[in-house]
């Protein structure tokens, strides 16, 4: 049974054919409006974010499917202490497909051990978030048509976004990206990650402080927010904390094609006004997660023999 | 048990000379009923010195642990006082409840029926990961 539960998991190709028929279902939304009449999501929530399980419940729906599940640990049987796998293998009895998202990182692969449907993972404590990083390929693939040959700027922290660390290693698999690394000493990308993914693929990269520095080289620039709780003091937090906001100004030197990107929600890391910005495509990500998502059950789906 | 003469057992050899006493404990054989022995610092040709495990019975052991603890090792398996079967161990590809995930945001720290499962990520610096949160083996 093929789940999704790190982005690896999927081959360059199978990635490419998900934005494909994501593509193609942005093109042609009636062909697919009743693809998954009769089947049914299972959105098993372990910790609420309200803003993925509707995308995944909202890209259900609009392929004709239906959705069961809960949205919090406290209104499920995990309360009264039944094990992943077990609910898993419960689940597999009523529904079609799982998105699981769980505050223990590992969780949603257990249950794919144990469920006889395909598991999605929507997100699993700070670890992996393979849909939010389809969303965020589908974003650039829409905007920039190709990954090949883009310069990729990341902001802000580095060192704990975890959507940022799984972008790098879905983008390092394409050529000719090179990526600058924008964040303060504090928040700098793991080594790891540096020598694991973008040393291992040959590729470039710049580190820097400086936001301001490399905005005219960026095709694409993705913004993170940083957490005041990340840094030592208050005082360091404030000194830094405006280095990495967004604004109009700091904008001006930028590409006119750029494509400014965020995982959201965001709290002060850009600026409002930057939304009227026609480069501003974080909203954008928003409506192609849902799209993706769409063609992501529906490749588990068919994978699956169950459409 | 007059440790040169075992007609059925297991003689685990090469061992690096003061991995022996680890592997002792790991392999679980303080809980055995049949006679060990576990030689420190023989004399070895290969490496200066060694150490050596002798079990008088033939009873299941983990390769996995042997492999894991010290690659190299050789087993023999002895039967009617021949050896049977000689192996050398590698680094296994997996192992299963051999070390326990020390991250505290794994699902492992809260499902204690779950295995400690850990992947050969790099045979060059014998790095493993955990199979659910991708935490390296310490
Ligand atoms: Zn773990």
């Amino acid at each position: 049974m093929k789940s999704l539960i790190d982005i690896l998991d999927l081959s360059v190709e199978e990635i490419d054919s998900l934005l494909d028929t994501a593509l193609d279902i942005i093109a042609n939304p009636k062909k697919y409006s009743e693809v998954c009449h009769g089947k049914k999501l299972a959105t098993l929530f372990f910790e609420p974010s309200t803003r993925t399980r509707l995308s995944f419940e909202a890209a259900m729906m609009e392929l004709g499917g239906n959705v069961i599940g809960f949205s919090e640990a406290s209104s499920s049987s995990a309360s009264k202490g039944e094990s992943v796998a077990d609910t898993a293998k419960v689940i597999s009895c009523y529904a079609d497909i799982i998105a699981m998202r769980h505050p223990k990182e590992g969780a949603p692969l257990v249950a794919s051990m144990n469920a006889s449907i395909p598991v999605i993972n929507a997100g699993d404590g700070g670890h992996n978030h393979p849909t939010q990083t389809l969303a965020d390929l589908l974003t650039i693939k829409r905007e920039k048509g190709h990954f090949d040959g883009l310069t990729v700027g990341f902001c802000g922290d580095l060192k704990f976004g975890r959507t940022v660390h799984s972008l790098i290693n879905a983008l390092s698999r394409y050529t000719g990206i090179k990526f600058v690394l924008i964040s303060p000493d504090e928040l700098k990308l793991p080594g790891y990650v540096i020598r694991d993914v973008i040393e291992k693929n040959g590729l470039p990269y710049l580190e820097t402080r400086s936001l301001e520095e490399v905005m005219p080289e960026l095709d694409i620039l993705y913004m993170t927010r940083v957490q005041g709780e990340r840094f030592f003091s208050e005082e360091e937090y404030l000194r830094l904390r405006d280095s990495y906001i967004l604004d109009t100004e700091k904008l001006k030197s930028a590409k006119e094609d750029l494509v400014i990107m965020h995982p959201l929600p965001r709290v002060n890391e850009i600026s409002v006004s930057v939304d009227r910005d026609p480069r501003a495509c974080y909203f954008k990500q928003v409506l192609n997660g849902k799209f993706v998502r769409m063609a992501l059950i529906l490749k588990l789906l068919t994978e699956a023999g169950t459409i | 048990m007059k440790i040169d003469s075992i007609i059925n057992g297991i003689v685990i050899d090469h061992i690096t000379a003061g991995s022996g006493m680890k592997l002792y404990g790991l392999l679980g054989l303080d809980e055995l009923d049949c006679s060990v022995a576990l030689i420190r610092n023989v004399a070895s040709r290969k490496t200066g010195k060694k150490d050596i495990i002798k079990i008088d019975a033939d009873i299941p052991v983990s390769f996995d642990v042997i492999g894991y603890v010290d690659p190299g090792i050789t087993v023999n398996i002895i039967k009617d006082g021949v050896i049977t079967e000689k192996k050398t161990i590698e680094l296994p590809e997996t192992l299963t409840n051999v070390i326990k995930c020390k991250n505290p945001r794994c699902i492992t720290t809260v499902e204690q029926e779950l295995d400690h499962v850990f992947k050969l990520v790099d045979r060059d610096t014998k790095t493993y990961r955990c199979i659910y949160c991708e935490a390296k083996a310490e």
